[in-house]
């Protein structure tokens, strides 16, 4: 039993009352499959004949499922390829001391984060139409990416930004008294220790990425892992469960790979900074002696803190209090979920 | 006078403000559905009986990883089109669309309900919790009087951040042919020549919802953050 601080130890009435809860709450769960199972029998989706195609022969693999995750990943790949320096570009740029690089930078970050990646993709798709000549096939893949990129690097931006501002004021104070230029600070010393704190930001990031390419194929017909259900449904004899169910699993081993990765990086980032013999240059966002998390930003809201600033910040916070691991519920399991309590930030 | 109306020409004989108020009305009605069911998830996630944190836990691992998309497209395809789910009977095509789109946003949204609710449960002091057992008040009444009254104020900003998401997160309800903005937005596209005006009326649109939003919520989280 973990012990929590929100109820006591239990004892036997308690442990009885718990039992009785559990059995209520499978009866519950079991009413539900039930439900599914018999809805789903009764329109003859539990046929073996709808789920065969994807144990017994390649075929729906390499015909849609493959093709369509490749996509994906490209689209993925490519978006974030552009979106990673672009969004650093911003970020730092909003951190600048020149007034003409700031406001534009701020403007352009909080522009297109306040607006939705569809809207973003659409239009994208529709100028490349107008303007370009390119063949469909490339427009919807330029299209996806765009619109992902114009997205997501604002709130790359965001993670870089909040990652150099979450630094003690004390390392560029040092590096301005050995007499570094402002370049030399960010590049040697801001950079580096704050890229470490950015990480599992960046990796959610990824998450986020992956999932929206999704948008892509349900509007614009880009041809990729979610665009493969119809054909292949169609082609296998109205198995649209299956082929749902299918998809689904492998968008979440994709994206619980890289939550796992998100929250190795940051437990061992976490593990490294509180070990005492860590060199104190290179402890980023570890344990205690950290300065207090950035003010949110006063332009444009307080919800522009939102994704990236809590992603990045959730990492780099002391936790206010002791109790989150004592009342972290099933810590070790929780814990590879990441975030340690935190939300992981979605669109 | 004459500029504008040649200006803003291509509006004619479209519905803007009625696909806005269709985002509105998904946002509205899937945020609170959220809620609810985000705090009860939240609720089972640090309760004493196992099954039910699993549960919590497994929910909210499962949803997060699968985009948003995919499900709010099995609303459609699955649930509607194989299994004639309609929640609630009667309703032409696009009604229960609606209603189904609002389901898998309420569905969706509620794990990031849930984990914000958490992280927010995490910074009221242990000694509150310690307080309300000492006082004999059970798990339910310890949570429900004195943990999440503190936790809700101190996550306004989180569910402010939610929240936005959500309402950027109802144009996938395009993808099942609910006519909100985005849908007609490419409607417009299609059929008119100012693709870049339209997308800045739309834009703007989207900025006067998030906006506001966040600026009142961004007030109300100060307002009421527990001073500690």
């Amino acid at each position: 039993m973990t012990t929590s601080v929100l109820f006591d130890a239990q004892g036997p009435r308690a442990k009885q009352r718990n039992v009785l809860y559990t059995v209520v709450f499978v009866a519950a769960l079991a009413a539900a499959a039930w439900w599914v199972f018999s809805s789903l029998a009764e329109k003859h989706q539990l046929d073996w004949v709808k789920w065969e195609p994807f144990f017994t022969s390649p075929q729906p693999w390499e015909t849609y499922i493959w093709p369509g995750l490749q996509n994906t990943l490209k689209a993925a790949f490519f978006a974030l390829l552009i979106a990673l320096p672009l969004g650093a570009l911003f970020g730092i740029g909003r951190l600048s001391d020149h007034r003409w690089m700031r406001m534009p930078s701020g403007v352009v970050v909080e522009f297109f984060r306040a607006i939705p990646v569809l809207i973003l993709m659409i239009t994208a798709n529709a100028a490349y139409a107008e303007f370009t000549t390119l063949a469909t096939e490339d427009r919807l893949l330029y299209a996806v990416v765009t619109g992902l990129v114009l997205y997501n690097a604002s709130v790359l931006a965001e993670i870089v930004r909040a990652g150099i501002l979450s630094l003690p004021r004390g390392q560029t104070d040092a590096a301005k008294a050995i007499g570094m230029r402002k370049g030399q600070t960010m590049r040697y010393v801001l950079l580096p220790q704050s890229v470490t704190a950015m990480l599992p930001a960046i990796v959610s990031q990824i998450v986020v990425i992956v999932k929206d390419t999704a948008l892509g194929g349900a509007v614009l017909t880009f041809p990729e892992l979610l665009a493969s259900v119809r054909p292949m449904s169609a082609n296998y004899g109205a198995n649209t469960i299956a082929c749902f169910t299918i998809i689904a699993l492998i968008y979440m081993a994709l994206n619980f790979a890289l939550t796992s990765f998100a929250s190795w990086l940051e437990g061992g980032r976490q593990a490294r900074g509180s070990t005492p013999t860590s060199d104190p240059l290179l402890r980023c966002g570890g344990g205690g002696g950290r300065a207090p998390p950035p003010p949110p930003p006063a332009t444009f809201a307080g919800h522009l803190t939102r994704a990236s600033t809590v992603g990045c910040i959730r990492s780099v916070i002391p936790p206010r209090t002791t109790h989150v691991a004592a009342l972290s519920p099933s810590s070790p399991s929780t814990s590879t979920t990441g975030a340690g309590g935190f939300p992981q930030w979605t669109r | 006078m004459e500029a504008r109306e040649i200006v803003f020409d291509f509006l004619e004989g479209y519905d803007l403000l009625g696909a806005f108020w269709v985002t509105v009305k998904l946002t509205v009605y899937s945020a609170l559905g959220s809620l609810i069911w985000g705090t009860l998830l939240a609720g089972m996630r640090v309760g004493p009986v196992p099954l039910m944190r699993g549960f919590g836990t497994a929910y909210v691992n499962i949803i997060r990883n699968i985009p948003l998309t995919v499900i709010i497209v099995f609303a459609s395809l699955g649930l509607f089109q194989t299994l004639q789910v309609k929640l609630g009977g009667g309703g032409d095509f696009e009604v229960i669309n609606f209603r189904l789109a609002v389901l898998a946003l309420a569905l969706y949204t509620a794990a990031f309900v849930c984990e914000a609710l958490r992280s927010g449960i995490n910074t009221v002091p242990t000694g509150q919790a310690e307080a309300a057992r000492a006082l004999g008040l059970s798990f339910t009444q310890v949570l429900r009087l004195v943990i999440l009254p503190q936790a809700f104020r101190a996550v306004v900003n989180p569910l402010a951040n939610v929240l936005i998401a959500l309402t950027k997160n109802t144009t996938v309800a395009a993808a099942i042919g609910v006519v909100e903005a985005a849908y007609l937005m490419k409607d417009m596209i299609e059929a008119e020549a100012q693709l870049i005006l339209i997308s800045a009326v739309f834009a703007f649109g989207f900025i006067c919802l998030t906006l506001p939003t966040g600026l009142l919520l961004g007030w109300v989280s100060k307002k009421v953050a527990v001073k500690r």
